[in-house]
């Protein structure tokens, strides 16, 4: 039997640093935020016929940002500026001409989930939010 | 089991084999997702192409107005703010007294209106960029039709591309821009705090079709933009007719941008 010596001290400091790093965990239990539902009821939507994107929204969901860093790749490096969506209509590869002329409400569109995740991409900085009448 | 090298690869190795045997079945989209571009990319129908862009300056055409109205035509274009402090100022196109535009030039005698006239200046969308071969990240770079084109997104804002210009034809963005814009057109960004800009040639209004905001807001024909490796170009006839001079030719960087005087 292996002896503990200041068996106690040990015992109840390694008990308060668990709490501490474990302190956000119980801290926030059961009080998890919803996850965000989006609008997607602009008035360009609400005008189109078929209601799709230029990939399926699986895709968009899971892989927004890599379709938005090809796009800015192809443009912007090869010169290339028009791809086909996914019922074969070419697109101007465009964030602030193309996505956002649907998506127009960008505080409900992209802002929502990104304060969910906490993710601050830098788009608007450099690209023109549309204006929103709000 | 034994903890021997030999037992150990092999799990290794199995557990590699599953990976690429399970693989596939997973989610149907990976590959579009890595694959750098999109299927089907491609030039606008209307793009103007060449082999290699070039600007001509007919020097004695302008007046103090039309290089004015030339030069808000580019600020209107790209978003570009006047700002407050000369030391921030962004410069596409602007105007220098002759004997700095044209330093080697400024002989005792020439004839009194090039001493007095101003001359527009650029970026010369050098067939032989200074600038491209100091940036580290790749930023800036030569296109196949001549243009020498700035990635914002990649461009980290070390200036060098700023110390190998001999023409200082880049700015640098100490602050944000848009602090001193009054207005803005949505069509095209802006730039943001800590990058590098230039003059691009339009190249945005090229791949629609259009000419250089500088060449359309012209009334007489001041500046004329072409393929200067086209003999047929409007460029090429009048260089080939016109005696025309380049901004500090002895450097070789081959300035694409043409003087008449």
């Amino acid at each position: 039997m292996m002896k503990l010596y200041n068996g106690k001290i040990i015992l109840l400091g390694l008990a308060v640093f668990v709490g501490i790093v474990t302190f956000p965990f119980w801290f926030n239990m059961g009080k998890a935020a919803p996850a965000p539902v989006l609008k997607l009821d602009t008035p360009v939507i609400a005008k189109m016929p078929v209601k799709q994107c230029v990939r399926p929204t699986a895709f968009m969901k899971a892989g927004h940002m890599q379709l938005l860093n090809q796009w800015r790749d192809t443009v912007v490096r090869d010169n290339n500026r028009v791809a086909p969506d996914q019922a074969g209509v070419m697109r101007e590869m465009s964030l602030s001409n193309t996505c956002m002329e649907c998506h127009s409400n960008k505080t409900e569109f992209c802002d929502k989930c990104h304060n969910y995740v906490s993710v601050a991409p830098y788009c608007w900085n450099c690209h023109i939010q549309p204006k929103e009448n709000s | 089991m034994d903890k021997t090298r030999r037992n150990f690869l092999k799990v290794v190795g199995l557990a590699a084999a599953a990976g690429l045997v399970l693989k596939p079945a997973g989610k149907g989209f990976a590959m579009d997702l890595v694959r750098r571009v999109p299927e089907g990319a491609a030039p606008t129908d209307k793009a103007l192409k060449a082999g290699r862009w070039a600007m001509v300056v007919d020097t004695k055409k302008f007046t103090d107005a039309s290089r004015e109205a030339v030069m808000e035509a580019c600020r209107k274009a790209h978003n570009i703010p006047v700002m407050r402090d000369p030391r921030h100022a962004l410069k596409w196109i602007w105007d220098e007294n002759y004997e700095n535009a044209f330093p080697e030039q400024m002989n005792e005698h020439i004839p009194e209106y090039q001493k007095k006239n101003k001359v527009l200046v650029m970026c010369n969308n050098c067939a032989n960029p200074a600038c491209v071969r100091v940036c580290p990240t790749k930023a800036t770079f030569k296109r196949p039709d001549g243009i020498v084109m700035m990635d914002y997104h990649r461009c980290i804002g070390c200036r060098f591309c700023m110390a190998a210009c001999p023409y200082g034809s880049r700015s640098f963005n100490f602050e944000d821009p848009r602090k001193s814009l009054t207005e803005i057109d949505p069509s095209y960004p802006t730039r943001t705090k800590g990058v590098v800009e230039k003059c691009n040639f339009c190249a945005e209004r090229l791949a629609r079709g259009m000419q250089p905001a500088c060449v359309a807001a012209c009334r007489n024909k001041e500046l004329i933009f072409g393929d200067a490796t086209d003999p047929k170009s409007e460029v090429s006839r009048i260089l080939d007719e016109r005696f025309n001079i380049r901004r500090r030719p002895e450097l070789g960087t081959q300035p694409q941008v043409y003087y008449l005087t």
